[in-house]
């Protein structure tokens, strides 16, 4: 099996999987049964000025009967003394020394507080610092988390006061709340960070009570945006992630943060450079166990792919996102309807009249199919032509047996096809389609060059405006 | 008003519901299971053309109200049909869950959803907005075909007066249904909502000499009457111990007959043979059989309605033929197919204990009653009609339900007086109101 050990700015780890700072690094004892259940690492949760939660403090974005595509907290950093915290981490270290544990920090944004934290932190045996400047809900109305993180020279001076006196690696956790992450990515690394982790949750409102209009979550009646996390800002995590990779001001070791909670998202995380990944709302909602498949599904994976270690893939994605003008605008694909898959259900063809291009139709006919036809059947004729057909319940003797559809699941008046002349190769069909591998896409050779946008604007001698 | 009715509590226990109503957090899990599909085979399988992703989507959505109201358009008998539907070989028949080997998406289970919870917050039937018409029709008979065609005439604007013969209204509907399939007291809340949109239903027999004058009284006539009686056994000593199935069906729905005999023989092997039989093991009998004079790939009865009755400890017995009936046992003679292909009967006799016989052979057609009626044609004896517009070649009678498909589903009935209904209107010259 694949080797997951890594080095992280430094700090040896024994797999890349580390819990974020929040609700499931609350204490030792938690951090120590994450540890048994396989996870390399703990972000400990953000250690400050004890505060007070409220409640309810969580609340969810459920999707088609899914539980928690999205989860929303207005939690704030640990309940617990500050004393407590570091006694616990002293604890887990020593039962524990191989695993990482990260001691998460924030506090009044005062040099002289700064250098005590970072020093009591380090005693108590973290292996690393995690500046937490991402934090969108009540700390940053105390002048903290991403009231800090929005500002590039609050930012920049807070890293390097932590810089003065730190003696282990220093992370600075950037908040998604800002229009360029990058901004306060250059600032910290101009601060002297040795690493970054991206992102912090996005500030948001999940939802209102259409009974009560209270928004979630209700505290006795009244709510606050919260931050945002789970399967739903993956997208938006892997973006800042690589936007903060591929910037040559910005870029530093990389412990990802966003939506992680299978070992398929932790290797789309490293492809675009991370070192590790830190996961929360995954084990929120399944408890820590989850780790070891994707433990087990990362090296499996690798194996397949011959990779022997996180070195050898990571970043491999990177240079393979770039801007639209650079994009190969002679590349031409059109879809295709397997026919012997298609169950019928004419997703593709709705998709494409109302949501596309118009190009995929119900009325077969009979020929080539790959020549200009025009016999558009409209979406509505073909509803109102079910609608005044006359149907009667099927009675065995009566009624002779349905037609058989030969090879074919569906009948072939509900199989659409596709009007390769018309198809502009956008690739809605196939994301809509419900059967795997039915509609596909297909290159259709145009016999030119590749040619970028950039490159035929230089060649037409366009002066681009924006 | 023929709808005040008291459940027998006996009955009622024997009987609980074979497929109970979906809770909320299921029906939503099975709602989102729904693809959605454009033009969806479900609608086009359905006689009544209930848009069914549309309807599923709004349960989905909590949108409950506006599913019903969604069904309801389509089919006014939607709380019946979604229990009494033969919904595998119609709707769930026809779901592209089966092109891709998963189970069809429960379409008569969220249809009942949607329709307990309209009924049960006391909503109304939407009715369209339009003009009162001075026009009349009357709808012969209380069943299916009937209420569905008055509904429709109604959303029109005409007057409409139901005719129905027996106690409650409903037809079938109330009488007919096995008891754990659909209580009457969910049949008769369907009447009073139709009731509820202006239709006037009497309890009262049409007989021979009331034609000239419902002519004369009405501009249209609609004809839903179903069919006759059952058909007899005609066997010797066939009469004691002998109890039609639709008699045993609407009498332990009425609560008149609360037990059966130890041992009971259900002759004829179609859906109503199946009820019959499953009813009589519920009132206590102990030896249930089906006796059939063909082979089980004969029988009329729908395979899921077979495999219940297997499960409820039904016994069948196949290529038999009653032949006597004496003293609580019946005399069967051996069938088999000659080589021309003819049912015959063969030496072998077999003894059945039956203290109980239940014909259900099938019912005729009310040929002699409708005939009475000059100037409609029939044919096998059922009414011929256009199927488009229920129009008989009569101008002033328009027919629907079983008197003209012979005896088929609710859901065929009501999609009949649909029709007929919106042939009437066309006919009457009134103007087509657009609706969703």
């Amino acid at each position: 099996m694949a080797s997951l050990k890594t080095t992280f700015a430094g700090i040896e780890c024994i797999n890349p999987f580390w819990l974020a700072s929040a609700p499931p690094t609350n204490c030792g004892e938690q951090v120590m049964r994450a540890f048994d259940a396989g996870w390399g690492g703990a972000v400990w949760k953000t250690i400050g000025e004890p505060i007070t939660n409220v409640s309810s403090r969580y609340s969810s974005v459920d999707w088609a009967g899914q539980r928690m595509m999205g989860l929303n907290n207005i939690e704030l950093i640990s309940d617990r003394p500050i004393e407590i915290n570091l006694a616990e981490i002293a604890e887990v270290k020593r039962r524990y020394p191989k695993h990482v544990v990260i001691a998460s920090l924030m506090v009044e944004s005062r040099r002289d507080v700064w250098h005590e934290m970072v020093k009591r932190a380090e005693d108590a045996g973290s292996d690393g610092l995690e500046l937490n400047f991402g934090c969108p809900h009540g700390m940053s109305e105390r002048g903290m988390g991403s009231a800090v993180g929005q500002v590039p020279e609050y930012a920049q001076m807070i890293t390097e006061w932590v810089k003065e006196v730190a003696r282990t690696p220093v992370l600075v956790k950037l908040t998604p709340n800002i229009t360029d992450i990058r901004v306060v990515a250059r600032a910290a690394k101009q601060g002297g960070a040795d690493a970054l982790s991206a992102i912090n949750t996005i500030n948001s409102i999940t939802g209102i009570d259409l009974d009560t209009f209270t928004p979630r979550p209700n505290v006795d009646g009244k709510s606050s945006h919260g931050g945002y996390c789970g399967p739903a800002v993956k997208p938006i995590a892997l973006n800042m992630v690589q936007s903060v990779m591929a910037d040559p001001a910005s870029v530093l070791p990389m412990s990802a943060i966003g939506g992680i909670g299978t070992w398929r998202d932790a290797a789309e995380f490293l492809l675009v450079g991370a070192g590790t990944v830190q996961v929360c709302t995954a084990v929120m909602h399944y408890g820590y166990r989850i780790v070891e498949d994707m433990i087990d599904g990362l090296s499996q994976w690798m194996d397949e792919k011959g990779f022997a270690s996180l070195d050898d893939f990571r970043g491999l994605s990177l240079p393979r996102v770039t801007e639209w003008k650079h994009l190969n605008l002679n590349y031409k694909i059109v879809a295709q309807i397997d026919e012997s898959l298609c169950i019928g259900c004419d997703l593709c063809h709705i998709a494409c009249w109302d949501g596309a291009h118009q190009c995929i139709h119900t009325d077969r006919v009979t020929g080539p199919v790959d020549g200009h036809v025009e016999v558009h059947r409209k979406p509505m004729e073909a509803v109102h032509a079910t609608m005044s057909s006359i149907a009667v319940t099927r009675i065995p003797k009566m009624d002779p047996p349905a037609v058989s559809h030969g090879h074919y699941k569906a009948p072939l008046a509900r199989i659409p096809r596709v009007d390769e002349t018309e198809c502009v190769g956008c690739n809605l069909c196939s994301l809509v389609c419900p059967v795997e591998d039915c509609i596909t896409m297909k290159e259709v050779p145009g016999g030119l060059a590749p040619e970028t946008w950039e490159e035929r604007t230089a060649k037409l001698g366009i002066v681009e405006q924006c | 008003m023929g709808t005040a009715f008291t459940p027998h509590a006996g009955i009622t226990a024997r009987f609980p519901e074979l497929k109970p109503a979906l809770t909320p957090q299921a029906a939503m899990v099975e709602a989102n299971r729904c693809l959605n599909c454009f033009d969806a085979p479900c609608t086009a399988a359905c006689p009544t053309h209930i848009d069914v992703p549309r309807f599923i989507k709004k349960i989905a959505t909590g949108n409950i109200a506006g599913s019903a109201r969604s069904i309801l358009e389509a089919n006014v008998l939607a709380g019946s049909c979604a229990r009494v539907c033969p919904v595998e070989v119609l709707c769930e028949g026809s779901c592209v869950m089966h092109h891709r080997a998963e189970k069809p998406i429960m379409i008569g289970r969220l249809q009942r959803y949607a329709m307990d919870n309209f009924y049960g917050r006391g909503l109304q039937i939407p009715v369209r907005e339009r003009p009162e018409l001075p026009l009349r029709v009357a709808c012969i008979g209380g069943g299916p075909a009937s209420l569905a065609c008055a509904a429709e005439l109604r959303q029109a604007g005409v007057q409409v007066t139901v005719f129905d013969k027996r106690d409650l209204a409903g037809g079938l509907n109330t009488y007919g249904v096995a008891e754990y399939k659909q209580r009457v007291s969910e049949s008769l809340r369907e009447v009073e909502a139709i009731q509820s949109m202006g239709v006037e239903i009497l309890q009262r027999e049409i007989g021979l000499e009331d034609f000239e004058a419902l002519e004369q009284e009405f501009d249209a006539i609609f004809l839903g009457v179903g069919l006759g009686e059952m058909h007899r056994l005609r066997i010797p000593g066939g009469e004691a111990g002998v109890m039609d199935a639709l008699d045993l069906i609407a009498g332990y729905k009425t609560g008149e007959i609360l037990s059966i005999g130890r041992t009971v023989a259900v002759i004829g092997c179609g859906n109503t043979a199946i009820d019959a039989a499953v009813a009589s093991k519920r009132l206590g009998a102990d030896e249930v059989h089906i006796v059939y004079r063909r082979g089980p790939e004969e029988m009329s009865a729908f395979g899921f309605e077979y495999e219940h009755a297997l499960q409820e400890g039904v016994k069948f017995l196949w290529w038999r033929q009653p032949i006597a009936l004496e003293a609580g046992t019946l005399l069967c003679a051996a069938t088999a197919i000659n080589e021309a292909g003819e049912l015959v009967v063969g030496e072998m006799r077999t003894e059945l204990a039956a203290e109980v016989v239940v014909p259900a052979i099938g019912q005729s057609p009310l040929a002699e009653w409708l005939s009475s009626v000059k100037g409609i044609q029939f044919a096998k004896g059922r009414v011929v009609v256009d199927r488009a517009t229920g129009a008989t070649s009569h101008a002033k009678y328009f027919a629907g339900g079983d008197c003209v498909n012979g005896g088929r589903e609710v859901v065929d009935a009501v999609a009949d007086g649909k029709r007929a209904a919106r042939g009437i209107t066309a006919a009457l010259g009134v103007m087509e109101v657009a609706h969703g």
